[in-house]
């Protein structure tokens, strides 16, 4: 329960803060959501790596959905992945998931206490 | 808290925050601004379903405006006052179109290597060298001199930033985020220098007088005049033959040293431009009369020939307001429409292709450039210190000296190699001031003849072809320019500059510029050939194609009852005229005997050729790449003479010169002890070109289209998957239909003038500059298939027609 709340609201937040902030206010949000909702650091990890692979990958999905796949495959070939528009998406997933991962794993240490 | 591990998994956080927010590798984008669905490309993704309505008010506007977008995206707008209306075209240019305008003019003035880096610092020199923003703050000058054109430019350009002022970073094209740059607002100057970029495009390259004058070196003028022929024997001029024409305004006399200091002079030159405009730069143009047509009205039709690109260099539109009425095409960049027709006239243009550019040879005192040797004694350069900024580099600083002809734009620090460090300064009709927006503020106005031929008289550079034809039946076609009157071969070479007597003498009068009005057989056309023949009183250089002007003279002086589909017929024809006299030629003297299997096998290939440049013609490409070893085979011996090389005669010249003469001097190849014969090169030339035609045939790429691979890139070349490879469209630069890899028909446009008025027009690309729009490249497909849109010239009553799709209201603050 405590992971999907986690994974939820590191989504949720994400999503608000790229209405306001950069793009890297996803680590910010991913760190806070972990120190928030504690969990081990393995599982912050996943936690946070999962709430914005899912809130970027699915952003991308949709937005290609209602766009017809016209831009994907064209970035897709400029950046070395083919034309292969699923990959883009997978890449855009990744990139989010691995900074909101590691900044979770980090609120996930910060908020524990010492052996 | 876990200290350690908590330091490392924010380091490592940090990082790729770090990593993800620099340049990855050759990209130049931060991979994480870049892929964040809310930052980056996927908001570039524009639904299909995207509607443009939208209520806007600015305090710039005067009273309220409309823009209807019909389902091509071409809007209509119609407002109350010029000045409304050119701040909305400025507005619908950034919209659709801002980082073209915005990459276009940052080039045009010498600013590449901003955004390219290093490797565009030459081309960033050049631009410098040859004036770019000396001509533009000259054409200022005059712009500002005229209230009217002021406020226009004024308007424009409120409208442009108004929309760039509106933008999220979010929401910039996607271009900028590739290149990790951000658009930079809009000024009068900047519409001036997309002016001149069109001037070098179309008036830089129509001169030779570099590598002219290495072969002057080596080449007695017998053979100057044989392989760089001033009127081709072919020729059907754009003014018809047999007009008279009158007695010259202006002579130019000779200087008496020419004999000795110039063409005597037999020294090369290393200079070269590192950015030469294309050669295939025309276009073709026609009007017929109403007595060749069906309907009785006249049609008109252009097609301008310019590189290719995404997002296209044209934008579809129709302006309207209570007292003008326009559709065409605009240039983004630049108010008004530039091609197309109102409620009374239409007009097209083609490149005059005039040689109005030419060097001067500058005498330094020393290295400081700041005197120089002129009419006895030293005179004072201008000297300005560019200064270039370079993307991930150092400023570069060059120093250009500025002369009584123009900017020393050669000299020992820019593309000279020290043996031969020649000082050219460069004078060119681009330079001088004038004010070429307005002619198009006046044609998009303009009702009738007297109306076209005064908006046109001011227009100087670069010299265009402007046919005309209106409601009223008149047909017409002037050559408009401001042209140098020129003694005989004056500028074809570089001249001596340590004095005046080589300077021009004055400007042919712009009332003796080749025009016809109303010709007796009822049309009129132009395509880049030489506008006059021999008995016109001046002496006119330039880089004229010949080949598609006879197959539309042919064409329409055989056809009657005309009717816009005939006219889409022509400007897609494929006849290759060039190809039908070489034809005879090569088969004529191939020796058969001597053939292998496969060089017969292509032999009867070009035998059974229908002479046209389709997509699956096997014959076009075997023929190409025949001529192109043939050209080799008879010039490369005697061009190599000289080092750098000397131009190469047109394939129109070398098949003249063999019509006259089977056993002309280059022929032979003078590298041999051996006496070639036309037998021999041409067989040779079969020989050497089956090698290569073998390859692709083995590749599956003998048809033509395969062979050259039609293509529109991106505006930035490497960007290939913004580009469309592989278009199946024929043709060639010497057909009509004048298609080669990535350059043809820009825009092809069709008027007849009846009432209503017919127009039909399609480019090679969409309305959209966002490659993450459908209306990005949705013409395309219809343009390689030589199919049209019907233009809509929406009236006032049409507001509420079905066509259209969204309405953007436009009112004051």
């Amino acid at each position: 329960m405590k992971f999907l709340t986690a994974t939820f609201l590191t989504a949720l937040l994400a999503f608000i803060s790229g209405l306001f902030l950069p793009w890297w206010g996803i680590a910010i949000t991913s760190l806070l959501v972990a120190v928030l909702v504690h969990q081990k650091a393995g599982k912050a990890f996943l936690a946070g790596m999962l709430g914005v692979f899912l809130l970027w990958a699915g952003l991308a999905w949709w937005i290609d959905m209602k766009n017809n796949g016209v831009l994907s495959k064209k970035v897709a070939a400029v950046l070395p992945l083919g034309g292969n528009a699923l990959l883009l998406i997978l890449l855009t997933g990744i990139v989010g998931g691995l900074v909101a991962g590691f900044a979770a794993m980090s609120g996930s240490f910060l908020r524990a206490t010492d052996k | 808290m876990r200290i350690i591990p908590f330091a490392i998994s924010t380091i490592v956080t940090a990082g790729l925050v770090f990593a993800f927010n620099r340049p990855l590798g050759p990209l130049p984008m931060p991979l994480g601004k870049f892929i964040s669905p809310q930052h980056g490309l996927w908001q570039n993704a524009e639904p299909s379903g995207q509607r443009f309505d939208g209520d806007l008010s600015f305090p710039e506007l005067k009273g309220k405006a409309e823009v209807y977008l019909d389902e091509r995206l071409v809007p209509h707008v119609f407002a109350e006052n010029d000045e409304d209306l050119y701040f909305i075209q400025g507005y619908l240019h950034a919209k659709f179109r801002l980082f073209q305008m915005d990459l276009q003019t940052k080039a045009a003035e010498g600013r590449a290597s901003e955004i390219a880096g290093k490797k565009a610092i030459n081309f960033d020199k050049e631009q410098r060298r040859l004036g770019m923003v000396y001509a533009a703050e000259n054409a200022m000058k005059e712009v500002d001199k005229d209230p009217q054109s002021k406020a226009m430019f004024d308007a424009y350009t409120n409208g442009v930033n108004a929309y760039i002022s509106s933008l999220k970073a979010s929401e910039i094209p996607i271009e900028y985020k590739l290149l990790d740059i951000t658009p930079e607002k809009w000024t009068n100057i900047r519409t001036a220098l997309l002016l001149k970029m069109m001037a070098k495009m179309l008036s830089s390259g129509t001169e030779n007088d570099l590598a002219n004058t290495n072969a002057k070196s080596v080449f007695i003028p017998d053979e100057l005049k044989m392989m760089y022929p001033q009127v081709p024997d072919s020729l059907e001029p754009i003014v018809p033959k047999g007009t008279t024409f009158e007695k010259p305004g202006i002579v130019p006399i000779k200087p008496e040293t020419a004999d000795s200091l110039y063409f005597g002079k037999k020294e090369t030159v290393t200079a070269h431009e590192i950015s030469k405009p294309d050669i295939n730069n025309g276009s073709n143009n026609w009007v017929v009369a109403g007595s060749k047509t069906q309907s009785g009205s006249p049609i008109l039709c252009n097609d301008p020939h310019l590189e290719l690109s995404l997002p296209s260099i044209w934008y579809e539109m129709q302006l309207r307001t209570p007292t003008s009425n326009v559709y065409g095409v605009s240039l983004p960049g630049s108010p008004f429409v530039i091609i197309g027709f109102n409620d009374s006239i239409a007009w097209g243009v083609t490149n005059a292709q005039r040689d109005v550019k030419d060097y001067y040879e500058i005498k330094f005192k020393d290295k400081t450039k700041e005197e120089y040797w002129f009419n006895g004694k030293w005179e004072k350069t201008t000297r300005k210190v560019e200064t270039i900024n370079v993307k991930g580099g150092k400023d570069v600083l060059d120093t250009v000296a500025y002369t009584v002809f123009g900017p020393v734009m050669f000299d020992e620090s820019f593309s000279n190699d020290l043996s031969n460090k020649r000082n050219l300064a460069v004078r060119w009709v681009a330079h001088d001031a004038s004010n070429e927006a307005v002619t198009f503020y006046k044609l998009n106005r303009a009702k009738n003849y007297d109306d076209y031929a005064a908006a046109i008289s001011t227009f100087e550079c670069p010299g265009q072809n402007f046919v005309f034809a209106s409601k009223g039946g008149d047909i017409a076609i002037w050559q408009q320019g401001r042209f140098p009157a020129r003694w005989d071969r004056q500028g074809l070479y570089i001249m001596p500059g340590e004095d005046s007597s080589y300077m021009w003498q004055g400007f042919i009068p712009q009332t003796e510029n080749p025009h016809s009005k109303n010709p007796e057989r009822g049309f009129l056309e132009s395509a880049n050939q030489r506008p006059v023949d021999s008995t016109y009183p001046y002496f006119i250089p330039g880089s004229y194609v010949t080949a598609r002007g006879i197959t539309i003279e042919r064409k329409l002086a055989a056809m009657s009852g005309i009717t816009p589909t005939d006219m889409m017929q022509l400007q897609n024809n494929y006849f290759n005229t060039t190809a039908e006299d070489v034809r005879s030629i090569l088969l004529s003297y191939v020796k058969e005997p001597g053939l292998t299997t496969s060089e017969k096998k292509y032999l009867d290939l070009v035998k059974n050729w229908d002479l046209m440049g389709s997509p699956d013609s096997k014959g076009q490409t075997i023929y190409q790449c025949w001529m192109d070893s043939l050209m080799m085979g008879i010039w490369q011996d005697d061009l190599t003479r000289t080092k750098p090389i000397s131009p190469w005669p047109s394939e129109q010249t070398t098949m003249e010169l063999l019509k006259k003469d089977t056993a002309m001097k280059f022929i032979d190849d003078i590298t041999t002890p051996e006496k070639e014969t036309l037998y021999d090169v041409v067989t040779t030339a079969l020989k050497k070109a089956s090698v290569g035609l073998a390859k692709d045939e083995a590749a599956g790429k003998l048809e033509w289209t395969k062979f050259k691979n039609p293509t529109v890139y991106h505006l930035i070349k490497d960007l290939k998957g913004f580009a469309r490879p592989g278009l199946k469209v024929g043709g060639a630069g010497n057909i009509v239909n004048a298609v080669t890899h990535s350059h043809g028909p820009s825009w092809r446009m069709i008027v007849q003038l009846s009432t209503p008025t017919e127009a039909y027009g399609v480019y090679p690309g969409g309305q959209s500059g966002n490659p993450g729009s459908k209306y990005y490249d949705d013409f395309l497909n219809n343009w390689v298939e030589g199919k049209y849109n019907k233009l809509w010239f929406m009236r006032d009553g049409d507001r509420t027609d079905k066509n259209v799709k969204w309405v953007m209201k436009f009112s004051k603050i």
